[in-house]
């Protein structure tokens, strides 16, 4: 898989943002920044009221996702361009959701919402009237998705990615600095886990950093075996989904899972071990 | 609905930050925030973030419609670095402490 099969760019989306068979999706977690001014054609998915179940902590299910996109007017042959805030973390979560449920052609804009906005390039208001599809997934691809058990099972033999800022690899935040800091689950990191933070990844405009540079950071510098499976996770799932794209998307590694559940679950379960302090 | 004692309600970082109620119960925060201008008004489209004292990228927020910015730092000394359009680009050095709100200034 080559990059151009995954990242498009801004020259990109604004020559072929209005295609027939291309469908633009912003994707955040708020997202009146949507209703403020987006991409010309544009939709926009919810990352919590469209892709969270209501009551339980877990995805909308696979019905639920045929129902969302075909209520988006998204259909299964469709190449999706998903961008979003955030330097891409929700788009990327969105990108992980869209191959979880086994749709074929998707890619993120690279650097996403903030670049385009730094450019100065055209948002609009106006809202794309799109028919409706009948969209059909596939069952969940778990071969992407760990759970804590494959996570604790993982400590001391496979690659765990802890992709969070060293604060809270340490455990001094229990949060981005950007929220307010929670008191309910302990601070740390699962045992063994390297810290490479998601932000590594990504130059100062969101953009993701050459191959090389990638390959670089989390073999040379951080110390993952590419040659075992990897865990990428961090806070509630969305930050490890922008390493997830990087170490499977770009970098082709063939076993890389993101644990959505992340450290609001591991961080509460009974009885797990934990390390705090700084990475080695 | 009441939130649990753990929030796995997102990650996400609003414009402008997170609102200021949170920022007001200060006692177990430590608060950094401010507001960016360009001859004396407010930039409204642009990004503030957040790097530790060893210069390690930490937080991001757009900036909110009255130029505006908040963090939830730990004690200590950071870098807050501003993106506008245009290639604008901004440093201050602020030190944060806990139960106490820092406001910056910043004019571009």
């Amino acid at each position: 898989m080559s990059r151009s099969d995954v990242l498009t760019d801004a020259d990109w989306v604004e020559a072929h943002g209005g295609d027939p068979g291309v469908v633009l999706v912003e994707v955040d977690e708020d997202t009146s920044a949507y209703d403020k001014g987006h991409i010309r054609n544009a939709v926009k998915i919810d990352w919590k009221k469209d892709l969270q179940d209501p009551v339980r902590r877990d995805f909308v299910d696979k019905a639920g996702f045929e129902a969302l996109l075909s209520e988006r007017g998204i259909s299964n042959d469709d190449t999706v361009i998903l961008y979003g805030g955030n330097n891409n973390w929700f788009a990327a979560y969105a990108y992980w959701y869209f191959r979880l449920y086994g749709h074929e052609n998707v890619k993120l804009l690279d650097g996403g919402r903030k670049k385009w906005e730094l450019e100065s390039r055209e948002l609009v208001t106006e809202v794309p009237q799109r028919a409706k599809t009948s969209y059909h997934a596939s069952g969940q691809d778990l071969a992407i998705r760990a759970f804590r058990d494959e996570v604790v099972a993982a400590i001391g033999h496979d690659n765990l990615v802890d992709v969070r800022s060293p604060d809270e690899f340490a455990g001094r935040l229990l949060a981005p600095a950007h929220l307010p800091q929670e008191q309910a689950q302990r601070g740390g990191h699962i045992p063994t886990a390297k810290n490479v933070p998601w932000s590594k990844a990504a130059d100062e405009d969101g953009t993701f950093k050459s191959d090389d540079a990638l390959r670089a950071l989390y073999g040379d510098q951080a110390g993952v075996d590419f040659t075992k499976d990897t865990i990428a996770y961090c806070r509630i799932g969305e930050r490890s989904a922008h390493t997830w794209f990087v170490l499977h998307e770009l970098l082709g590694q063939p076993n890389v899972k993101n644990y959505d559940g992340s450290w609001t679950e591991y961080g509460s379960l009974v009885g797990v071990p934990i390390e705090v302090g700084d990475g080695k | 609905m009441t939130a649990g004692p753990v929030s796995t309600g997102g990650c996400g970082a609003p414009a402008g930050g997170a609102p200021a109620s949170a920022a007001q119960d200060a006692g177990t925060q430590a608060v950094v925030q401010g507001r960016v201008t360009q001859n004396g008004s407010a930039v409204a489209v642009g990004y503030a973030r957040l790097l530790n004292s060893g210069g390690e990228f930490v937080a991001e927020v757009p900036l909110g419609e009255d130029g505006g910015f908040r963090f939830f730092a730990a004690p200590g000394s950071w870098t807050l670095r501003v993106l506008a359009p245009g290639n604008v680009r901004a440093e201050r050095t602020v030190s944060a402490d806990l139960g106490q709100v820092t406001e910056l200034e910043v004019a571009v």
